[in-house]
């Protein structure tokens, strides 16, 4: 973790930048004094317990929470995808990923970012219509197609089923080798963390208490001896004991 | 009238459930194209079940009058208020003049009073649905408005606006503005707070927002508003026309109930209720285009 007089020329360089943020609920801090730092095109995964403030970081990052107070350096474009897909229900699916886009030719962008989704032949349709899976791959070439340089990804997994959580995976881990934003993953699952990120962060208490890389060539299966110890270390900060397995 | 709205009622409420059945086929799978077409047909053929009860009804009626069990100076058999409707149309009698001239003359009322009524309803709504200080300035002037009852107004607008058009414009006017303003108002704060989110994170701008989300989101609830209203403007225009009127269908309830002439009056009952169905039936059509997508249908 970067220390606070690394100075301002990283701000040039980071994807993202977090010095001393904090954010109260009422009196409790839900935050207290998070530093942190993405290199561009760096993927990260942060995971702590519910009530953590894992998403209350993320939507101060998206620029969704103006009562925070800290230092926060965003440079480049931000595209967030939600647990839920948040699809406007009453445009077309093209149209969803199009939204506010200001490109040269914005629908061609969108078809183009629905194709790499394996969405194209879906583009016509309602969102009601699409099934879990495809409505969040839709939200993904929503977020994909302003080119962002740092995408956050709120838990989008988690309410997939198993089998479809697996091709997310393969699917999130092919979009970023091609476009390489940087990536913040709140996650609750250890295993998506290792299978996906460069590093993985675990926040309690308002701070962010480890910071430690995976050094593993993708793709990375589960069971992966190497990951072995990094899961304990990792379960181990999140309060699980996993004495006896 | 009411019974027009009882059937407009019923009619959305099916819809409703029809809408909600389809979602869900299409939410536990992708689109497959039969299921629409079938449930399609199974709606029409729904619809001439419907027609049984009805139909029965007028049967029964018929027979119990021409048994003499019904006396016909209290409620004529259909068949004299099937002739009575033809020779309203067919001649122009001194007391009531034409069916079709008293018709034009009605809905030309609630065309305007509705036009006025809606319009200023929708422009109130968006100014205290879209901003704070809108609602502050609009919203308690409309909650004391809604809370006047309509009718009670009618001896405080003759004196003021006389016994012409203008009041029962008004009166219709002030009847459908309520329901639609306080329904698109809902409508347009009800809005999910997550894809008012959305749009800040796709850096809409504030129009961008109110066109993509905060309208059509507000949509579904503004028109069941729009069907409230167009049953508390035909209430209004029923009540308008017989306080004070020398002409319309209204006017020749009036003048049947001096002659004692209940077949008259039930034709002018049944034909407030058709313009009433009709009315609804268009809004029904309109929904379905514009929420084309909750029912995942294409087009």
């Amino acid at each position: 973790m970067a220390t606070r007089d690394s100075g301002l020329a990283d701000i040039g360089t980071a994807a993202a930048r977090v010095r001393g943020l904090t954010r109260a609920f009422d009196g409790r801090a839900v935050l207290d004094g998070v530093d942190l730092d993405i290199a561009p095109g760096e993927f990260v995964a942060m995971l702590g317990v519910s009530g953590t403030g894992k998403s209350t970081l993320l939507r101060a990052l998206a620029g969704l929470d103006r009562e925070v107070t800290g230092e926060l350096t965003v440079p480049g474009t931000v595209a967030v995808a939600f647990q839920e897909p948040r699809l406007l229900p009453w445009r077309r699916v093209l149209a969803n990923v199009r939204l506010g886009l200001r490109a040269q030719d914005p629908a061609a962008a969108a078809r183009r970012a629905l194709d790499e989704v394996g969405l194209a032949d879906r583009a016509g349709a309602w969102p009601l219509t699409l099934s879990g899976g495809e409505a969040q791959r839709a939200a993904l070439a929503r977020a994909l197609v302003r080119e962002p340089s740092l995408l956050l990804l709120d838990e989008p997994f988690s309410a997939l089923d198993a089998l479809t959580r697996i091709a997310m995976h393969r699917l999130v881990l092919r979009l970023w080798e091609r476009h390489r934003p940087a990536v913040l993953l709140v996650t609750h699952d250890v295993d998506e963390a290792l299978i996906l990120a460069d590093r993985v962060l675990v926040l309690a208490s308002g701070r962010i208490v480890f910071s430690g890389p995976v050094d593993l060539p993708r793709p990375r299966d589960r069971d992966n001896p190497g990951l072995t110890e990094l899961r304990h270390r990792l379960l181990t900060e999140l309060g699980v004991n996993t004495e006896g397995q | 009238m009411p019974e027009a709205a009882d059937a407009g009622l019923a009619t959305l409420q099916e819809g409703r459930d029809e809408a909600a059945g389809l979602t869900s086929v299409a939410i536990d799978g992708p689109y497959t194209g039969p299921k629409p077409a079938a449930a399609a047909r199974r709606r029409r053929h729904r619809g001439w079940y419907r027609l049984i009860s009805p139909v029965a009804v007028v049967a029964l009626w018929q027979l119990l009058s021409s048994a003499g069990l019904i006396p016909a100076d209290k409620l004529p058999p259909p068949t004299t208020v099937w002739h009575t409707a033809v020779s309203l149309v067919t001649s122009n009698s001194p007391a009531y003049g034409t069916l079709q001239h008293a018709m034009l003359v009605s809905l030309e009322r609630m065309a305007v009073g509705f036009t006025v009524g809606g319009s200023i309803a929708v422009l109130l709504a968006l100014v205290a649905g879209l901003s704070r200080l809108g609602e502050n300035a609009v919203d308690p002037l409309l909650q004391i408005v809604r809370m006047l009852p309509l009718f009670g107004l009618i001896p405080v607008f003759i004196v003021w606006f006389g016994i012409g058009e203008l009041p029962k414009i008004i009166l219709i006017a002030l009847g459908a503005a309520i329901p639609l303003y306080l329904n698109t108002f809902a409508g347009i704060r009800g809005v999910d707070a997550k894809l008012a989110e959305v749009g800040r994170v796709q850096r809409l701008t504030r129009a961008e927002t109110i066109r993509h989300i905060v309208l059509p989101g507000a949509l579904p609830q503004a028109l069941t508003g729009l069907r409230q209203s167009l049953g508390v403007a035909w209430l209004a225009l029923v009540v308008a026309e017989q306080v004070n009127a020398n002409a319309g269908l209204g006017f020749m309830i009036s003048q049947a109930t001096q002659f004692l002439r209940n077949d008259v009056i039930l034709v002018a009952l049944a034909v407030y209720a058709v313009l009433g169905l009709i009315t609804d039936a268009l809004v029904r059509l309109l929904e379905r285009r514009a929420l084309a997508w909750r029912r995942g249908i294409l087009g």
